[in-house]
């Protein structure tokens, strides 16, 4: 068994970028959950990492929109904003190009995938790395998730790319930790900017923790934009880090909404049987 | 309407530093390949943030554009706002308004002490 750890973050630009704005005593709480994780991870021996992020139109664009999409090249450049807007410095990221190869090899043979030999990080790989692999040393492998240009990835095929994640996560002799980022409700870069629906995010985390399938793929985008805003589509990331679980239940570490890092921060993971 | 050409532009520039470079030199000279009107065309010349919104520019791609203006965040926000109330609801794309009540008063709410001033 080759999945060592998997679990779900925030990716918003302000975490970083606006850090300087928030209210200190909610800001420290939800770093300091952020670096719990990154011991986490450290701690399962994992020898590289996938994130399922919901790119923002910084490699995929709607000349050629890809459902599913994974990098498979040894380094990855980031942040693609301005560092100083995201408040990260410029950094390459290793990969692990052969160990990619083998994994979207795997994952074809159930589920469509593109691949990608060349990646520029923006806030949803880059905001996560900052504070789970401050160093850059450890083997990234992107994962992204049509969240943004509709028609988007339906919900249950984000399932069924998860369980084609674990099925390949499982036939490489490599420690793999996953690692989902997104939403949940918000309405990012819009007028609507810091709107949060507190109650939506602790039902959708509920469902998630008890890893009920059922539950977490009866979603309607109409009823999701109504109220989670365009932002809630990114559940599509975190569901599929609960199909990769297999049943597994799971922990939210941490959850609060911050309005000026414009999303609810959540921090969870899955008690893997490892 | 050419709203899909807008937004290529954009992807584009928020890309490659050589164009930014390029746009802040001749802002109108690098948008004649693309397929704009002229509406859009003096938008993305100004620019004119709110407008661009109100055509439709997801903001995931329009904040970038914005900081490459220097234009902070909260006043972002505001000229989003300010072209909604000049020109009318998102014309085309995936947004709608919701009556939030901004940051600041949402953050109050919750207790927190915001500052995004």
């Amino acid at each position: 068994m080759a999945l060592v750890y998997a679990g779900v973050c925030s990716h918003a630009p302000g975490i970083t970028g606006r850090a300087d704005q928030a209210d200190p005593a909610v800001r420290d709480a939800f770093y300091e959950s952020f670096d719990q994780m990154r011991q986490d991870i450290e701690a399962s021996g994992a020898e590289a990492i996938v994130i399922i992020a919901a790119e923002h139109f910084a490699n995929f664009f709607m000349n050629n929109m890809p459902s599913f999409a994974m990098g498979m090249a040894d380094f990855y450049d980031g942040p693609i904003e301005d560092a100083a807007w995201l408040g990260i410095d410029k950094f390459r990221a290793p990969g692990n190009k052969d160990l990619s190869r083998r994994l979207i090899t795997e994952v074809m043979q159930s589920a469509d995938v593109s691949y990608a030999e060349e990646w520029k990080f923006d806030h949803g790989i880059a905001v996560p790395l900052h504070f789970l692999t401050p160093r850059f040393d450890l083997p990234v492998i992107p994962v992204n998730i049509n969240c943004q240009g509709p028609p988007l990835t339906p919900v249950h095929r984000a399932w069924a790319f998860g369980e084609a994640l674990r099925r390949a996560c499982d036939a490489v002799p490599e420690k793999i930790a996953i690692v989902g980022t997104g939403g949940i409700s918000h309405w990012p870069a819009t007028p609507d900017s810091g709107k949060i629906n507190e109650a939506w995010d602790r039902d959708f985390l509920d469902r998630w923790s008890r890893n009920d399938k059922d539950a977490l793929l009866d979603y309607d985008d109409t009823q999701v934009y109504a109220d989670a805003g365009q932002g809630g589509f990114e559940i599509r990331t975190f569901v599929t880090v609960s199909a990769a679980a297999n049943g597994a239940p799971g922990d939210v570490h941490f959850y609060a909404p911050i309005p000026i890092f414009a999303v609810g921060c959540t921090i969870a993971s899955y008690r893997l049987a490892v | 309407m050419s709203l899909y050409y807008v937004q290529k532009f954009l992807f584009e520039l928020n890309r490659d530093e050589g164009l930014q470079q390029s746009y802040l030199h001749d802002r109108a000279g690098v948008l004649e390949p693309f397929e704009l009107t002229d509406e859009e065309t003096s938008a993305l010349v100004e620019p004119d943030i709110g407008l661009l919104f109100h055509l439709g520019v997801n903001g995931q791609i329009l904040m970038h554009f914005a900081a490459l203006h220097q234009i902070a965040w909260a006043d972002y926000l505001q000229l989003m706002r300010d072209g909604i109330e000049k020109h009318g609801p998102v014309r085309e794309g995936v947004y709608a308004m919701t009556g939030y009540e901004g940051v600041d008063a949402h953050a109050e709410s919750l207790g927190q002490s915001n500052r995004s001033e």
